[in-house]
């Protein structure tokens, strides 16, 4: 492209003023990312930097991040952007990256698809950011801690309530369990105190036969009776 | 020297003798309960004495008094007080075959003060314990879902952040003091009632009365599983534990023996009160369940073995803890590193796994030499093992707090739980029963209740007035209550019942008589051992523990510590100073049981003396006494 340009500046005007185009070009094509990286630097105003902690996140399955990671990010930077304005049409070159260091760690800023020197305000780009996050952490097999973009806070996820706390649940089973036992057990005590009651009144009075008969009837008693033990329930006083 | 047996008159009268007690052991006319077997007795018993303190108390005593070298003033005073006391109650029991108000009648009518404080005590102190099982019932119920709600800071109101409470201190903390206590900031601050906390203790007593609803009956079926159970967990949770990072070091931190620790007199007395209190002896529950016994059951080897079995699992215990609190130790080691060296990865955009475990001493000290500014600016905090070990923590603070921090950190988290809060229910259920026992059958011994109701009728009014009393306990300052009670209705009197007795059994009742008794009993006579530390030994230990313990309370400022989020030093705990209106609360719980054992002697005497009649004769007042005298008159 560069050599069209050459020839047609040399042919449209005479070989000075061509040269003169042909030098402007030039420091344009040079100046160009030289301006990008004026645009993006450490503490960019409007710039965030990013943290990527992969080992972290994946371990042994840890990818290794390079070039085409970085483009990667660029792209999925630039969805986000595209899909929060929708409609402008956001490029990778919008996106510029800039401080890389091995932690993994850079800053990027964000360029309008109209003019690539004016920068898209802080605020918008952390818009952008966090209505897409859940796809670019995922576009990374990372998370809101590993892939961190300092200053935009994760958004907490909304408590799960439901309608019954889970521990009342189980206090009710405790608690009807061990009602029906006790309702059980004191019948069953009513029972049985009512059953030796009957039995009493029924044996009463064939225990003074038995007495007055001594071994009549071939059963033996052993010493007398003694009837001031047989009201007490055996379980249930003192 | 012996010193002069005081007199006391009638008490031949008073008890069966040997040939009446054989003659109910044959027949089998006695209308008291019976043991199904010597196993229900034993369970029993080993339930009433292994309880919640051999488990959050011993370990916490045992490591900050020296570790392996706490074993020995512990083991020593096993033997010279916790063995001869225990004899003590169970020989008294199955001899006189009556509850403690019961013997102490007997053996002389001045001395029913001593069973009426047992009677006291153990109403108290079942009080506040009760409210320790609502708790753990409380977490229990919170144990059946995942994650666990202490893991994790519930997001606050408007879901911008963490609650701010929980993020200062962290998620188990928040979850003990706000959702589970809501805890006020002071004890004067009642706060109004807990509902959640009403529903805990309203299904702790419920249960507890359908375990003790017919006396030994229903709960000599229950400790089958709430003995045993709690062995079963210790040793899942061994095993667990020696599989976890970290546990062999919380051992080794455990037993390492510092035996300089032996010349403090504080780790002897501390030995000496954990012994006691660990026996669970002067409720009156041990002379209730050894009077159920038959009058020739061996009590000196049951005295043995319960001790051993107490002591072992203390032991048992400690080790498992020590060996959970090991593997938190290590966690929260591993985090506060992992935290420093991302900060440092953070700070220098170094790249990931340069700095690791293993040269992060080396590269600190590097990155302090070059950028000395930035690492202070980082402000980073100082990871060292022992001190996490070494955060000594005891009572419900190990439970819920520590103990449930390391749970969280396991996998299968609320499996762990819930066996967790399962055996410390277990552990405190068993000991109610003891406390209830303790109460119950004095109470029926003092006929305060008519005789012809039920024993369902007077635990379930025992049940019914100790629950609305502990609702104290389920306050936003249930916490401080509780404390309170523990301190002081559960130390002080126990020491004073406790003394009581031996003399009262030594020489009061005899102990010419009581050898005899115990050789009509076992078969021989005690040993030299039983008479020296009968007469003189642990009479004398829990004098000494007395006198000290009541002259610290006494002479040290009485506090207690407090949750306040807004106080400066948030979250350690705030040291408060008692209001004024505290010690007459602290008098009637520690004063009333104590002055109880002088001041019956002295109502009885003014009573005798204004009404002239003879005490000693006809006055017996106790069911079991008039059976006695019913069965002699039969013959």
């Amino acid at each position: 492209m560069i050599s069209y340009v050459f020839w047609g500046s040399l042919a449209l005007s005479g070989i000075k003023e061509g040269m003169l185009v042909w030098i402007l070009f030039l420091l344009c094509q040079v100046g160009a990312p030289a301006l990008a990286q004026d645009l993006c630097q450490r503490d960019a105003p409007n710039g965030y930097k990013v943290r990527i902690s992969l080992k972290t996140a994946l371990g042994e399955d840890a990818y290794e991040w390079n070039q085409s990671e970085m483009f990667f990010f660029q792209a999925t930077m630039a969805f986000a952007m595209r899909r929060h304005f929708q409609m402008e049409t956001y490029n990778v070159d919008n996106i510029i990256l800039c401080v890389q260091t091995s932690r993994v760690s850079f800053w990027f800023v964000v360029t309008s698809p109209d003019n690539t020197t004016m920068l898209i305000p802080k605020a918008d780009v952390e818009k952008a950011v966090r209505m897409s996050r859940h796809r670019i952490n995922n576009a990374f097999l990372l998370s809101d801690r590993t892939l961190e973009f300092l200053g935009i806070y994760p958004t907490l996820a909304a408590p799960v309530n439901p309608d019954t706390p889970p521990w009342l649940i189980v206090f009710g089973v405790v608690i009807g369990a061990v009602c029906v036992g006790i309702i059980a057990l004191l019948i069953s005590s009513l029972l049985q105190k009512r059953r030796k009651e009957k039995g009493m009144t029924e044996d009463g009075q064939d225990e003074e036969d038995m007495q007055v008969k001594g071994v009549e009837n071939g059963i033996n008693l052993d010493g007398t009776y003694n009837r001031g033990f047989t009201d007490d329930d055996r379980f249930t006083k003192l | 020297i012996v010193l002069k047996i005081l007199p006391n008159l009638g008490l031949g009268d008073r008890i069966p003798s040997h040939q009446e007690l054989e003659r109910m052991e044959k027949e089998e006319a006695g209308d008291r309960p019976k043991w199904d077997n010597k196993t229900q007795y034993m369970l029993t018993c080993v339930g009433f004495c292994v309880g919640l303190g051999n488990v959050w108390r011993f370990p916490y005593l045992c490591q900050s008094h020296g570790g392996g070298a706490f074993m020995i003033p512990f083991l020593i005073l096993l033997v010279l007080e916790g063995i001869p006391l225990l004899h003590l109650e169970f020989a008294i029991g199955q001899r006189l075959r009556s509850g403690s108000v019961g013997v102490w009648t007997a053996i002389n009518p001045y001395l029913t003060g001593v069973g009426i404080a047992s009677l006291l005590v153990s109403f108290l102190v079942g009080m506040y314990y009760n409210t320790i099982i609502a708790w753990v019932m409380w977490y229990f119920f919170n144990s059946f879902q995942n994650p666990l709600p202490w893991s994790q800071c519930p997001v606050n109101a408007n879901l911008t952040d963490l609650v701010s409470e929980c993020t200062r201190s962290s998620p188990v903390d928040y979850f003990w003091y706000r959702d589970t206590l809501n805890t006020s900031t002071s004890i004067g601050d009642s706060g109004g009632l807990q509902w959640w906390m009403v529903l805990c203790l309203l299904c702790a007593w419920l249960l507890l009365y359908v375990c003790c609803l017919r006396g030994i009956a229903t709960t000599g079926k229950a400790v089958y599983v709430t003995s045993t159970l709690p062995y079963v967990v210790l040793t899942i949770f061994l095993i667990r534990g020696l599989t976890l990072k970290g546990s062999l070091d919380g051992i080794k931190f455990l037993f390492t023996p510092d035996l300089n620790e032996l010349m403090n007199p504080s780790t002897w007395l501390d030995a000496g009160a954990q012994v006691f209190y660990s026996f669970s002896l002067a409720f009156g529950g041990l002379i209730s369940f050894s009077s159920y016994n038959s009058v020739h059951n061996n009590c000196e080897q049951d005295a043995v073995i319960i001790s051993i079995i107490n002591g072992f699992t203390s032991v048992y215990s400690a080790t498992v803890i020590y060996s959970i609190i090991g593997f938190r130790a290590t966690e929260r080691f591993d985090d506060c590193l992992e935290g420093n060296i991302l900060a440092l990865l953070n700070a220098f955009n170094l790249a990931e796994g340069s700095i690791k475990e293993g040269n992060y001493a080396e590269s600190l000290q590097n990155l302090n030499g070059t950028f000395p500014e930035t690492i202070q600016s980082l402000d980073l905090k100082t990871c060292d093992l022992q001190t996490f070990l070494s955060q000594g923590v005891e009572g419900t603070g190990l439970a819920f707090i520590v103990f449930t921090e390391a749970i969280t950190k396991m996998p299968v988290s609320p499996l762990w739980s819930i066996l967790f809060f399962i055996m410390l229910f277990c552990l405190g259920l068993s000991t109610m029963f003891g406390s209830i026992e303790g109460t119950v059958v004095p109470l029926q011994d003092l006929n305060i209740f008519p005789k012809r109701w039920p024993k369902e009728a007077i635990t379930g009014i025992v049940c019914l007035v100790s629950f609305v009393i502990a609702l104290i306990f389920a306050q936003s300052s249930g916490n401080y209550w509780l404390a309170l009670f523990d301190s002081f209705a559960g130390s002080i009197p126990l020491l004073v019942i406790a003394f009581c007795e031996m003399i009262a059994v030594v020489y009061i009742y005899g102990i010419d008589r009581f050898n005899k008794d115990i050789e009509f009993m076992i078969g021989h006579k005690p040993n030299l051992f039983w008479q020296v530390t009968w007469r003189f030994v642990s009479p004398l230990i829990v004098l000494v523990i007395f006198v000290f313990y009541f002259v610290t309370k006494v002479s040290s400022n009485v506090t207690y510590i407090a949750w306040n989020p807004s106080s400066e030093d948030f979250p350690t705990l705030e040291v408060l100073e008692y209001p004024a209106w505290i010690y007459v609360i602290i008098f009637i719980l520690a004063g009333v049981p104590s002055l109880v054992v002088p001041g019956t002697a002295i109502f009885k005497l003014i009573r005798r003396c204004c009404s002239n009649k003879n005490v000693y004769g006809a006055e017996v007042d106790t069911v079991s006494a008039k059976v006695q005298m019913f069965t002699t008159k039969m013959s």
